[in-house]
């Protein structure tokens, strides 16, 4: 089963257990994972689910979309180079267990 | 506002409407530190869903309903906000200090402490003959949704009866679908209440060059029928008969006031509140679709109240609601926004464009990639986006922070808005 550690800025840890098929967003929002907004529901309109992806998971992921970059470039707190839009990370079996860090704001 | 919130007496929140507006208002009052019991009762089977997918991926992708939920099962049960699905509430009784008992149709009933009324809307109805003949849909919620997702599988004339974002975004599933796609409307613009002129204009130019028939100020007289109560497409008011085996309306949403009114509260399209989320009463909040509430933005000669259908102010308003109720008021105030999706267009807008006096394009419209920035008596209010998400971001930040973006420097596209952003002279010798 794939599974999502959070890292909130304060360096709380949260570790939810994802269904394949479900964003790293839409993980976090329906368990109530601080951190991450996610308020247009996962169709890149709103960049309030900024996480910053562990290093080690970061080559892992499908790369970033046109639109998701342009998105990166205007969230709240600035994006690095490990920033996505956890809308974007789809889980499944392949991809396994990710770690990724939600930034101090989303709005 | 000390006065208005009651110490919790057992009973606790009782939130009608198992909607957006709804589970924010009962996950906010956990949040903000309220421990009585939390019930939130919906009419619908379903569980708690997202309802912006309905007109996009529900109808043309592999969506189900499961996939659109807002919180899992367990987040409820751990939260403790219990959840009752399939009952839809008809009459309250009330009490002293805001406490009563909610009635549903099969005669449970919720006595509560306070009351959160996140009721919704309902589409307004095609009031001209026909309307009633089978293959007509309405879209609203999940089950309309999956209705119409199985008709269009089998429709090959599409007639989309309104040109605002349901019916657009129904035009654009339906023709991603491989329907043919008529769409007829009242209003001489397309997403008249919604957009400036150009980006309107834009969005008629954009429909047909992807094969959908437009046509402006021609609202059907009557559905007509194929003989078997099936309807086979709309007469307008030329007498022109336009063709169609399955005919969506989108005309607009009539707030669910029924109860608001049946508790004596004050209502003026959509239940008012003020700008705590509370109603006349001074006990019972709303939030959502239903409410007209005072604009969460500066509007000089602008309407007292607005009534919105969104899912950022169904959000913001109920995380208002919530606070009131938690004893942490704290008014609504902040910049509305919503997006849409039609095609590969994303259409994001932000601010309030009422009563602009200036506007910008910044791009070029047939690019499909471009901005319009609105201006009133100098001020940056507000700003229509397709395909620029970036420019949306920008501006949404500095309306915000109550800053601008001058005119002049916002038509020159290789320079990002964000680094344009600029105090506004205006607001600082106000």
């Amino acid at each position: 089963m794939p599974k999502v550690t959070y890292v909130s800025d304060a360096g709380e840890v949260r570790v939810v257990d994802g269904l394949a098929g479900d964003s790293v967003m839409q993980t976090a929002v329906r368990n109530g994972v601080p951190g991450i907004t996610g308020e247009c529901g996962g169709v890149l309109s709103c960049a309030t689910c900024h996480v910053f992806v562990d290093e080690a998971d970061l080559d892992r992921l499908e790369p970033v979309s046109g639109l998701e970059d342009e998105m990166l470039d205007g969230t709240v707190v600035d994006r690095c180079p490990n920033s996505r839009l956890s809308c974007q990370i789809k889980l499944s079996e392949e991809l396994g267990e990710l770690r990724v860090t939600t930034p101090e704001a989303q709005e | 506002m000390n006065s208005t919130a009651v110490a919790p007496r057992g009973t606790g929140v009782l939130v009608v409407g198992a909607c957006q507006a709804g589970i924010q208002l009962a996950c906010s009052l956990r949040e903000y530190g309220y421990t009585a019991p939390i019930t939130v009762v919906g009419a619908e089977r379903h569980a708690p869903y997202q309802r912006p997918p309905l007109s996009k991926t529900l109808l043309h992708a592999e969506t189900s309903p499961d996939a659109i939920a807002l919180r899992s099962e367990a987040f409820y049960a751990d939260q403790g906000i219990r959840l009752v699905l399939g009952e839809r509430i008809i009459r309250v009784d009330r009490g002293d200090g805001g406490a009563g008992v909610a009635y549903a149709h099969s005669g449970r009933s919720f006595a509560f402490d306070r009351l959160a009324l996140t009721v919704g809307a309902r589409p307004r109805r095609l009031p001209v003959p026909g309307a009633d003949l089978a293959g007509v849909h309405y879209l609203r919620d999940a089950d309309d949704a999956l209705a119409l997702r199985a008709a269009l599988a089998e429709a090959v004339d599409v007639l989309v009866i309104g040109g605002g974002f349901i019916g657009l975004e129904v035009a654009a599933s339906a023709r991603v679908l491989g329907c043919e796609v008529t769409v007829t409307l009242a209003d001489n613009r397309l997403l008249e209440r919604a957009v400036g002129v150009p980006t309107s204009e834009f969005f008629l130019d954009a429909h047909i060059r992807r094969g959908v028939r437009v046509h402006l100020g021609a609202p059907p007289v009557r559905l007509l029928d194929d003989g078997h109560g099936r309807v086979r497409g709309a007469e307008l008011p030329d007498g022109s008969v336009l063709t169609a085996d399955l005919v969506v309306v989108g005309i607009g949403a009539v707030p669910r006031t029924e109860l608001a009114e049946q508790l004596g509260l004050t209502v003026d399209n959509g239940i008012v509140v003020n700008e705590y989320g509370l109603t006349s009463d001074g006990t019972t909040v709303a939030a959502g679709d239903c409410v007209a509430c005072p604009p969460p933005v500066d509007l000089p000669d602008g309407p007292v109240r607005i009534r919105f259908e969104s899912v950022n102010t169904a959000v913001e308003q109920a995380k208002t609601a919530a606070a009131l109720l938690a004893d942490r008021p704290v008014p609504y105030w902040a910049v509305p926004w919503f997006w849409s999706d039609q095609y590969d267009l994303k259409l994001q807008v932000a601010g309030l464009s009422t009563g602009h006096d200036r506007y910008v394009v910044r791009g070029e419209p047939d690019t499909e990639k471009f901005a319009v920035l609105y201006y009133r008596g100098g001020h940056l209010v507000a700003g229509d986006f397709v395909n620029r998400p970036a420019d949306f971001l920008a501006v949404r930040s500095a309306l915000a922070a109550g800053r601008t973006i001058p005119p002049e420097a916002a038509t020159d596209t290789t320079v990002p808005l964000k680094k344009l952003i600029a105090d506004d002279p205006r607001q600082a010798v106000a």
